[in-house]
C-alpha cells in the first residue's frame, strides 16, 4: 500500500492497518480520512441524483404545457426529493462530513477525531437515510409535500401510503447522523488541539465547523421533534398539527424553521471557512482581521437562531412579529458584510494567483454578495408579501446555495484534492469546469429573478405562457451546467489516472495551515507525534 | 344571385351580429372589466403594473431597496475587479503583510448598519400600512380547496361560489391558459375590500401579485389582507403554497368593475349561482394519455 512509505517516513509503525481488507477499511473504518473520503463519495452520489432531478425539472419547465413529467404528483415527488437530497446528502456531507472530517484533525494537529467509532456510525446513518429518502421518492406516488414538509399536505389523509413515512424517517436518520457528527467535531476541536494552538490561533475552517456543529446540536433535535410529531399524526392518531383535533399547522412551520434557518448557516459557514483559506493561500497573505472573521461566524450562528419566522411573513404571525423578524434578519447582513470585506482586504496588497480553487473562491464571493443582496430585499416583510414563494425566492436561495455552497465545495475540492489523492488536478480542465459552470448557473438562476418579479409561483410543473421566455433561457443554462458536470467527471478521471506526485505543500508560501506539513497524499495516520504550535 | 344582394345580406348579418353582441354585453355587468387586462407578459422583467395603492408602494419600496443593494453589489464588484488588476501576481509579485486596520473595520460595520436603518424605516412603516385592514367597504371570505377557490361575499347572504381554472383544452380566444377561471371574483373598484383567507383542506397561498396581496390559506385559522383596486379591469393571481397535484391549476381571476355594475352583478349572481350551485368544472391537470409526440410539442 502506498501509505507504507509515509508511515515509515514518519517512523510510527502502525503496521496492523496495512493488512486491512477492503471491508475492514471501508465498511468498518474508524479513520477520519477514510470516513471523510466516504462522505465525499456519498456527497458525489447525492449531487448526481439531486442534479439529475434538477435536469428533469428544467426540461419539464423548458416549455409551457410540457409533459416530461407526467403528473403533478410525480412533479411534487421530484421537487421534494431534489430539495432534501441537495441539502442533506450533498452540501452537508461534502462540507461537514467530508472536508470537515478530512481537514479538521489535520488542521488542529490531532491524530484523529475524538470518537472514531461514532464517526463511522454517523456516516452509515447517512447512507441509511439516503436509502430511505430514495424510497420516499420512488415508492407509490412518492412524497409530494415539498422539502419543507408542511402539514396538512403530508398527513395521512392527503398523503396516504408509505412514501411519506420513509421520507420522514430519512430525516430522522440523517438528523442522527448530523447530530453524532456534530458532537464529535465539538469534542475534537475543544479537546484535541495541538499544544500551543489556542482557540484564537485555530484555522478559520475549524472555527466554521465548530460553530456549525453547535448549530446542528441545537437545531436538529427541534427538527426531530417536529418530524416525530408528524409521524405520530400520520400513524398514531395524535393531532399536533390537525386543526380538527385542536392542533395547528402553523406550529409545524415554527418548529421547522427554528431548525430550517440555522440550517442555512449550517450549509454556508463551512463554505466561509474554506473560502478564507483559499483566498489567503492564493493571495499569499494571512487572512485579514482573523478575530473579526471568527467572531462574525459566531454572531451569524447566534443571530441565525433568532430570525426563523421571516420564512413565515405571509403565514399566521402578528404585525409586531413581522417587524421584529424583519429587523433581526437584516442585522445578519452586518457580520456577513464583515466576512466579504475581510476577504477583499485579504486579497488587497496580496500577490494573487488565479489557480482553479481561487477562481471558485472569487466566484463564490461575488455571487454570494448577489444572493445576499436579494436576501436583504426578501427580509423586508412588505416585499416578501409580494415575493414570498415565487421565483425571486428560488433565484435568491440558489444564488447562496447553488452558487454559494456549491462553489465553495468545488473551491475546497480543487484546493485539497492533491492532499487527499496525492495527484494534481488538470489546471486547464479545472478552469474549463469553472467557467462553464459559472455561465451555466448564472444563466439558470438570474432569469428567475425576472420570473419572480412577474409573479411566477414556485413548485409549478406548468405555467402561464407569458413565463415561457425566461423559463427557456433558464433551462438552457441548466443544460450548460449539466454539460459542465461532464467536464468535472473528466477532471476526476484525469486526477485518478494521474501518475504525477505532489510535494507536501504544493501551493507554496501562501498555504500555512498544518495539513500542508504532512505528505501528499496524507498518510493514514498523521500527528502520532503531537506537533507543537508556537 | 347578384353581387350587390350578397353584400347587402352580408352587411345585414354583420349588423345583426353586432346588435347581438351589444345586447349580450349590456346583460353582463362585468363587461367593464374586459377593457383592461393586467396579466403577466412575455419577457417581463419587473413587477406587474400596480393595480392597487399597496402594489404601488411595494413597487416603490422594491426600487428603493434594490437600488441600495445594487449599489452595494456594484461597489463590491468594482473593488474586486480593482484588486484583481492591481494585486495579481504579475502586477504585485511581493505580497504585503497588513492584516489589521481598525478604522476600516469600524467603517465596514457602521456604514452597512446605517444602510440598514435607511431600509428599515420605510419598510416598517409599510408593514403597519399592510396590516391596517380596518373599515372595509366589504369583506370576501376566500377559502382554498384542492384545487379551486371558494368566494363567500359576507355582505350578500347566500352568495358563495367556487372558481375553477379553465382546462387547457377548453381555452377560448381572449382567455389566458393557466390563469383564466370559469367564475371570477367580481369586486368594485375604488372601495376597500377585505379578504378573510382560510382553507378547507391543506395549505394554499392566496397570491395576487398585481395587487400586492399574499397570505397563506391555513385550515383552522383565518388571515386577513386587503386591497383597493384603482381601475376597472381583469387581474390575476395563483395559488402559491404547494397543495398537491393540482397546485398549478387553481388560479385566481378578479374582475374589477364600477360599484353600480358590481351591485348589478351580485343580483345576477344570486339568481344564477347561489349556494355553491355553480356546476363545478372538474379541473385538474389534464390526464392526457402520454405519448412521445406530446412531449415534442
Amino acid at each position: 500500500m502506498s501509505t507504507t512509505t509515509h508511515d515509515d517516513f514518519q517512523a510510527h509503525g502502525g503496521h496492523e492497518h496495512h493488512q486491512q481488507s477492503f471491508a475492514a477499511r471501508w465498511l468498518m473504518s474508524t479513520n477520519h480520512k477514510d470516513i471523510g473520503t466516504l462522505y465525499i463519495i456519498a456527497a458525489f452520489v447525492g449531487a448526481c441524483v439531486g442534479g439529475v432531478l434538477s435536469m428533469i425539472m428544467r426540461l419539464q419547465l423548458m416549455y409551457p404545457h410540457n409533459h416530461i413529467v407526467t403528473s403533478g404528483t410525480e412533479w411534487n415527488a421530484i421537487i421534494t426529493a431534489h430539495g432534501l437530497i441537495m441539502i442533506f446528502w450533498f452540501v452537508m456531507p461534502a462540507l461537514i462530513g467530508g472536508m470537515g472530517n478530512w481537514f479538521v484533525p489535520l488542521m488542529i494537529g490531532a491524530p484523529d477525531m475524538a470518537f472514531p467509532r461514532l464517526n463511522n456510525m454517523s456516516f452509515w446513518f447517512l447512507v441509511a437515510g439516503f436509502v430511505f429518502v430514495m424510497l420516499g421518492l420512488l415508492l407509490g406516488t412518492g412524497t409530494g409535500a415539498g422539502w419543507t414538509l408542511y402539514p396538512p399536505l403530508d398527513n395521512a389523509q392527503y398523503s396516504p401510503g408509505v412514501a411519506t413515512d420513509f421520507t420522514l424517517f430519512s430525516i430522522h436518520l440523517v438528523g442522527i447522523s448530523s447530530l453524532l457528527g456534530a458532537i464529535n467535531f465539538i469534542a475534537t476541536i475543544l479537546n484535541m488541539r495541538a499544544p500551543g494552538m489556542t482557540m484564537h490561533k485555530m484555522p478559520l475552517f475549524c472555527w466554521a465547523i465548530l460553530v456549525t456543529a453547535f448549530l446542528l446540536v441545537l437545531a436538529i433535535p427541534v427538527l426531530a421533534g417536529a418530524v416525530t410529531m408528524l409521524i405520530m399524526d400520520r400513524n398514531f392518531g395524535t393531532s399536533f398539527f390537525e386543526p380538527a383535533g385542536g392542533g395547528d399547522p402553523v406550529l409545524f412551520q415554527h418548529l421547522f424553521w427554528f431548525f430550517g434557518h440555522p440550517e442555512v448557516y449550517i450549509m454556508i459557514l463551512p463554505a466561509f471557512g474554506i473560502i478564507s483559506h483559499v483566498v489567503s493561500t492564493f493571495s499569499k497573505k494571512p487572512v485579514f482581521g482573523y478575530l473579526g472573521m471568527a467572531y462574525a461566524m459566531v454572531i451569524i450562528g447566534f443571530v441565525g437562531f433568532l430570525v426563523w419566522a421571516h420564512h413565515m411573513f405571509v403565514s399566521a404571525i402578528s404585525t409586531d412579529s413581522r417587524i421584529y423578524f424583519e429587523v433581526a434578519t437584516l442585522v445578519i447582513a452586518v457580520p456577513t458584510g464583515i466576512k466579504v470585506f475581510s476577504w477583499i482586504a485579504t486579497m488587497w496588497g496580496g500577490s494573487i494567483e488565479f489557480k482553479t480553487p481561487m477562481l471558485w473562491a472569487v466566484g463564490f464571493i461575488f455571487l454570494f454578495v448577489i444572493g445576499g443582496a436579494t436576501g436583504v430585499v426578501l427580509a423586508n416583510a412588505p416585499l416578501d408579501q409580494e415575493l414570498h414563494n415565487d421565483y425571486f425566492l428560488i433565484a435568491h436561495f440558489h444564488y447562496v446555495l447553488s452558487m454559494g455552497a456549491a462553489f465553495a465545495i468545488f473551491a475546497g475540492f480543487y484546493y485539497w484534492i492533491g492532499k487527499m489523492t496525492g495527484h494534481p488536478y488538470p489546471e486547464f480542465w479545472g478552469k474549463v469546469h469553472f467557467w462553464t459552470f459559472f455561465i451555466g448557473v448564472n444563466l439558470t438562476f438570474f432569469p428567475m429573478h425576472f420570473l419572480g418579479l412577474a409573479g411566477m409561483p414556485r413548485r409549478y410543473p406548468d405555467y402561464a405562457d407569458a413565463f415561457a421566455g425566461w423559463n427557456y433561457v433558464s433551462s438552457i443554462g441548466a443544460l450548460i451546467s449539466g454539460a459542465s458536470t461532464l467536464v468535472f467527471f473528466y477532471v476526476l478521471y484525469r486526477i485518478f489516472t494521474s501518475k504525477e506526485a505532489l510535494a507536501d505543500n504544493y501551493w507554496g508560501e501562501g498555504a500555512t495551515t498544518l495539513e500542508w506539513a504532512v505528505p501528499s497524499p496524507a498518510p493514514q495516520h498523521t500527528f502520532l507525534d503531537v506537533p507543537v504550535i508556537r | 344571385m347578384k353581387r350587390g344582394n350578397l353584400s347587402a345580406l352580408f352587411g345585414l348579418s354583420l349588423l345583426f351580429l353586432f346588435a347581438h353582441a351589444a345586447a349580450a354585453q349590456s346583460a353582463d355587468p362585468t363587461a367593464a372589466a374586459d377593457a383592461y387586462v393586467n396579466a403577466p407578459h412575455a419577457w417581463q422583467m419587473w413587477l406587474p403594473v400596480p393595480g392597487s395603492p399597496m402594489e404601488a408602494q411595494v413597487d416603490w419600496l422594491m426600487r428603493y431597496v434594490l437600488w441600495i443593494m445594487t449599489g452595494v453589489v456594484a461597489f463590491v464588484g468594482v473593488l474586486m475587479v480593482y484588486v484583481f488588476i492591481r494585486f495579481n501576481a504579475r502586477a504585485n509579485p511581493v505580497p504585503g503583510t497588513v492584516t489589521h486596520n481598525t478604522l476600516i473595520e469600524i467603517l465596514w460595520i457602521t456604514i452597512p448598519s446605517l444602510l440598514l436603518v435607511v431600509i428599515i424605516v420605510p419598510s416598517v412603516k409599510m408593514i403597519l400600512y399592510q396590516a391596517d385592514d380596518s373599515n372595509p367597504y366589504m369583506t370576501v371570505t376566500v377559502t382554498g380547496h384542492q384545487w379551486y377557490w371558494e368566494y363567500n361575499y359576507n355582505a350578500v347572504p347566500g352568495l358563495d361560489y367556487s372558481s375553477y381554472m379553465i382546462p387547457d383544452a377548453q381555452i377560448q380566444p381572449g382567455e389566458i391558459r393557466r390563469l383564466s377561471v370559469d367564475h371570477p371574483m367580481v369586486l368594485p373598484v375604488g372601495e376597500k375590500i377585505r379578504f378573510v383567507i382560510t382553507s378547507g383542506d391543506v395549505l394554499h397561498g392566496f397570491y395576487l401579485p398585481s395587487l400586492g396581496v399574499q397570505k397563506y390559506a391555513i385550515p383552522g385559522t383565518t388571515l386577513t389582507s386587503w386591497t383597493i383596486i384603482t381601475k376597472p379591469g381583469t387581474y390575476f393571481g395563483q395559488c402559491n403554497q404547494i397543495c398537491g397535484l393540482g397546485h398549478d391549476a387553481m388560479p385566481i381571476e378578479i374582475k374589477a368593475v364600477p360599484l353600480a355594475d358590481y351591485l348589478a352583478w351580485t343580483k345576477q349572481a344570486l339568481a344564477t349561482y347561489t349556494d355553491n350551485t355553480v356546476p363545478p368544472s372538474p379541473v385538474i391537470r389534464p390526464q392526457l394519455p402520454l405519448k412521445l409526440a406530446d412531449a415534442a410539442n
